[in-house]
């Protein structure tokens, strides 16, 4: 324990001096929030929770790309052989890491919530235990897929292409940009079998529909499962030395992060409510707010 | 005698078809120096490395502190303080958080104030890894290696790549952990840090271990010559020179002959007889005891930096 505040107080102070990690975990969110809410709030300001809903999802599920970059870095340049002679394990480093991250996120989450009250006087936000809980799952789940990826893959390149595929989909399947109700329905199909889209589509009714977690508990359910299994597997498949190559057995082992998802995806796909909840929270989004105003 | 601190057996290693240890054994007693002297490629780097517990050898025993290194986990580590032939850090980590990060991770800690004066970092304290010089890296190295008060001190090529006056620094500094009786194991491809620091010296070449013992001991039981480097006008034949009075062996290198002779003067006097038959000339003579180089040389054939 003591191992592990001590990393993660050290991952929070690189994070800080890394200019990289401010454009990324601070800028590129408020992009998106500006973006967002100012495309959607000159339609309709109902259409504001549901697009901020995305727009914490996007700030959350950042921490996928960064831990896994990070954790490869630090292997390619040798900097975990140093560790790995100290009494700590891989699984203080990886915990330490994403409690930096969860921490590092916070912040964004507040600036967002408040640049929403300043510039767009939203006033409520649904049910805010919920999103707490699912953006600190998100968080953390996401983060974990990122170790998962950093654990199979050997070189940064290998690492940066395989997050670009997987981002793309988590970017443009999965609701978090273009609402999911809009996709065509092979599309819909398809984000069905994506965290992504479980957390984003949470998100938008948490805000906007006030649901409470027992209406998302498959989702929920299938994060938490998804966090356990990706960060089991990335401790059993930690790597501390550049020279030790992730073997084919590793990578099926990785693949067994997605199973939740699988089956939720196939559940889903079967049952077909996700796809339902994705309509009415579009139909809620198009809905033509009654006092149109533009943001002050 | 007392139980060794370092007990090593029939050590191999492989990596795919190379064969990197090819059945090492030695031991190192408590508040020993030891050295593995080798060139590059010798297997010096992988002895240390399983020793260290970072990698698992193929075959054969290794005993440090008592404890398996691969096997021990943390209990081990604990006991031991490295430095990594290449360590590195994050960029953006102060000197002083370094220390104190990997202080805090041990039961067992020195003073970080004591750490960072006595290896001279105190005015380095808040700069960042990145800007400080390759000089001050490796003392930070050093001190991070010594936080936990170490039973076994693991030193994988400490000076390589520093420059002159750099490498005294680091001398200085393992002559000053000698002094406290500190068991040290160091590998390196120098000659003079091998004869100035360590105790007792073991010779690595191709993954086997060919020599050991104290540097005047290996020296000594090096065919007991003297050491004779000339340097001719014209090249000479080495078969001839071997030939000369008293010469146990001679090899040719870059543009000078080294001649080792059981005794010199005679050698001397034939040398310069055979090149005054021949025509040839005497450029420059250096006569000396044999250095542990001469003793690789011996041994294998080639300079230990070929």
């Amino acid at each position: 324990m003591k191992n592990t505040i001590a990393l993660t107080i050290n991952r929070m102070q690189l994070a800080m001096r890394n200019r990289l990690f401010l454009v990324f975990s601070l800028i590129m969110p408020l992009i998106f929030f500006f973006l967002f809410l100012g495309l959607f709030a000159r339609t309709s300001r109902a259409a504001l929770l549901p697009a901020f809903g995305q727009v914490i999802g996007l700030t959350v599920m950042g921490n996928f790309w960064g831990l896994s970059v990070q954790l490869v870095t630090f292997r390619e340049q040798g900097i975990l052989r140093r560790f790995r002679l100290a009494p700590i394990g891989a699984t203080s480093m990886l915990i330490s890491s994403i409690i930096a991250n969860y921490i590092l996120t916070l912040p964004t989450l507040i600036i967002e919530f408040i640049l929403a009250i300043a510039v767009f006087h939203m006033h409520s936000f649904g049910n805010l235990f919920g999103v707490f809980i699912l953006a600190t799952l998100g968080v953390i789940s996401f983060a974990s897929l990122g170790l998962i990826i950093a654990s199979v893959t050997n070189t940064m390149q290998e690492t940066q292409i395989i997050n670009q595929i997987i981002w793309l989909g988590f970017l443009f399947l999965s609701g978090a940009t273009l609402p999911l109700a809009m996709l065509p329905n092979f599309i819909q199909t398809t984000a069905l079998f994506l965290p992504a889209t479980y957390l984003v589509n949470g998100l938008q009714r948490t805000l906007a529909q006030s649901i409470g977690l027992s209406a998302l508990f498959p989702a929920v359910l299938s994060l938490i499962g998804t966090t356990l299994i990706a960060f089991t597997v990335s401790v059993k498949l930690f790597r501390w030395d550049q020279s030790e190559k992730a073997t084919r057995t590793a990578k099926i082992w990785a693949v067994s992060a997605i199973i939740p998802f699988l089956l939720l995806g196939a559940y889903e796909a079967w049952h077909g409510q996700l796809k339902n909840d994705a309509r009415s929270v579009y139909s809620y989004m198009d809905r033509e707010s009654p006092q149109r105003e533009s943001p002050r | 005698m007392p139980t060794p601190i370092i007990e090593v057996q029939n050590l191999a290693k492989n990596y795919g078809a190379v064969e990197a240890l090819r059945g090492i054994s030695f031991s190192v007693q408590e508040g020993e120096v030891f050295g593995l002297l080798g060139p590059n490629g010798a297997g010096k780097t992988t002895t240390i490395e399983i020793l260290e517990g970072l990698r698992r050898p193929d075959s054969g025993l290794v005993s440090v502190c008592g404890l398996v290194p691969d096997e021990s986990g943390n209990a081990f580590k604990q006991l031991i303080g490295a430095v990594l032939q290449s360590t590195s850090l994050p960029d953006k980590i102060r000197v002083r958080e370094a220390v104190e990060l990997f202080s805090s991770f041990y039961e067992r800690r020195r003073s970080v104030d004591d750490l960072m004066k006595r290896f001279g970092l105190v005015e380095k304290s808040n700069a960042y890894y990145s800007e400080i010089s390759g000089g001050q890296k490796q003392r930070l190295a050093l001190a991070m290696a010594l936080v936990n008060e170490p039973r076994v001190i693991f030193l994988d090529e400490p000076t390589a790549g520093l420059d002159p006056q750099v490498r005294r620094e680091i001398y200085d500094i393992i002559e000053e952990l000698k002094r406290e009786k500190k068991t040290i194991l160091v590998t390196t491809h120098y000659i003079e840090e091998a004869e100035r620091l360590c105790d007792r010296v073991a010779i690595v070449d191709n993954g086997r271990l060919i020599a050991s013992g104290t540097p005047r001991e290996l020296k000594h039981n090096s065919a007991d010559t003297t050491r004779i480097e000339v340097r001719l006008a014209r090249p000479d034949d080495v078969e001839v020179l071997k030939g000369l009075e008293s010469v146990a062996d001679c090899r040719a290198f870059d543009g000078y002959y080294v001649v080792h002779s059981s005794r010199a003067p005679r050698t001397i006097v034939a040398l310069v007889k055979h090149l005054e038959a021949t025509g040839n000339e005497l450029v420059g003579m250096e006569i000396a005891t044999p250095s542990l180089e001469d003793v690789f040389i011996e041994l294998t054939g080639r300079r230990l930096r070929d």
